[in-house]
């Protein structure tokens, strides 16, 4: 793999010595995440590949694609968006897959320690106006520009759920009950359609002192209706114990509002933002069982796999609680 | 009647072996994470054998109730849903809402007792 990234980065970075210290972070059988350093007499500069390895070239159904992802990266990142620079777009060449190479940025992904440890005490209270400020950028970057992706709607979104629910073939009475909810509340087709990043949310956030550094993983980027990042975001299973701050257990709604509306001449309404927190926790409820369908049926039968199937039950009290709270 | 000792006893103490003993022997990396889901998912085990016979029971007689007919849980089950996806039975028909709430603390007692809505549900008074 060092070789093979030392020869990709000598046809583009200029000067580029070699690269050092390449490991895999993470990620499926479908793609992958490597760190490392590419050495240049100027000083090393830190990055990160995200490749689909040979043989793994077809986009499963809602993914929009690393080609694209590659893309709305950049966008972001030049119109002032916190994101990773693009370094290079992998080519047949490469020998490397498909997939791209960008900078990397410092800082934590992982949601405990942004929600407790001492570093990020200063960054937690402005961070929901962040999200909201940010989430504002995204959606108000040029139509024109953005590479081909979904167009999606509420109500595509819920017959593909449906879809997806009756597969299992388990009857989930409280998956019907927001099924049900979620048809009778539909409030139709956005007037206002824009890229959604689709999966706004901590894991897919670096977060230094300062706040966001980066938003990552647009794999599910699609057009849509802006409220639905919105609603994403604060759905309780993001709130990692801090169940009474809505926005990814770090703060209020209504900062996030304020963020967003500061930022953009779009007006944020509530009332959409809760029917997609819904249809998110159920979202979720559902990747989770799919997630138990993945290890039963294989390639990969781990046992976190497994465990992840045992958290659909957390989303059906999250839908309880939103859709028949008690006293 | 199968010997003692029971199934729950024997996977709790294999799950203590591993916290207890194992744990501490391996640090970091990708081996103590497998470790600890693999001790939560014997610790789930442990929960489901000794909490889910009365809890399966209380549930299949209330929607035996619910539904008017006798069967098994799944089968009562699926009739619930497809009553509540059709919109025959709603949250607000007589005693849909407790019995769901009721049947998704029981799960939560099994799958993730430190889930921080479930414990927050648990500290209120049940609304029956």
């Amino acid at each position: 793999m060092q070789q093979a990234l030392s020869r990709c980065v000598s046809r583009w970075c200029d000067g580029a010595t070699g690269v050092a210290d390449a490991k895999r972070l993470s990620g499926g059988a479908s793609q992958e995440t490597w760190s490392f350093d590419i050495l240049h007499p100027d000083g090393a500069r830190g990055a990160i590949l995200r490749r689909a390895p040979q043989g793994y070239g077809a986009a499963p159904g809602r993914a929009a694609g690393l080609s694209a992802e590659a893309i709305l990266m950049q966008q972001a990142h030049d119109a002032g968006v916190p994101s990773p620079q693009v370094l290079h777009v992998l080519v047949e060449a490469d020998d490397l897959g498909t997939g791209f190479i960008m900078g990397r940025v410092d800082g934590e992904t992982i949601p405990r320690k942004i929600l407790r440890d001492d570093e990020f005490a200063a960054a937690r209270p402005v961070l929901a106006g962040q999200v909201g400020r940010t989430l504002a950028m995204i959606h108000d970057l040029p139509m024109a520009d953005l590479p081909p992706l979904r167009a999606m709607t509420a109500a595509k979104e819920i017959a593909e759920m449906t879809g997806e629910y009756r597969s299992f073939d388990r009857p989930r009475p409280v998956f019907d009950l927001a099924l049900r909810w979620l048809a009778d509340h539909d409030p139709g087709p956005s007037s206002d359609v824009t890229l959604v990043h689709g999966d706004f949310r901590h894991g897919n956030l670096i977060i230094g002192a300062d706040g966001i550094r980066a938003v990552l993983d647009w794999e599910l980027a699609h057009l849509g209706d802006p409220m639905e990042d919105l609603g994403w975001v604060c759905v309780n299973s993001w709130r990692f114990g801090g169940i009474d701050k809505p926005v990814g257990g770090f703060g209020m709604r209504d900062e996030m509002f304020e963020g967003y509306e500061a930022a953009s001449s779009r007006r944020v309404d509530p009332d959409r933002v809760m029917f997609w927190e819904v249809m998110g926790t159920l979202r979720w409820g559902i990747m989770c069982c799919g997630m138990m369908q993945r290890f039963r049926d294989g390639p990969d039968h781990s046992m976190e796999r497994a465990m992840i199937g045992r958290r659909s039950s957390e989303t059906e009290i999250d839908l309880l609680r939103l859709l028949a709270p008690r006293g | 009647m199968q010997d003692e000792p029971t199934t729950a006893e024997l996977v709790k103490a294999v799950a203590a072996f591993l916290r207890d003993d194992i744990a501490p022997a391996i640090s970091g990396g990708h081996g103590a994470f497998k470790l600890r889901v693999a001790i939560n998912a014997l610790d789930l085990v442990a929960r489901e054998l000794t909490l889910s016979g009365a809890s399966d029971a209380a549930e299949n007689v209330r929607l035996a109730q619910l539904m008017g007919v006798h069967g098994t849980l799944n089968d009562l089950n699926r009739a619930l849903s497809d009553e509540i996806a059709s919109g025959a039975i709603s949250l607000s028909s007589p005693g849909v809402a407790d019995h769901l709430w009721q049947t998704t603390m029981e799960k939560l007692a099994v799958d993730q007792p430190n889930y921080a809505s479930y414990r927050d549900e648990l500290a209120r008074k049940p609304s029956s």
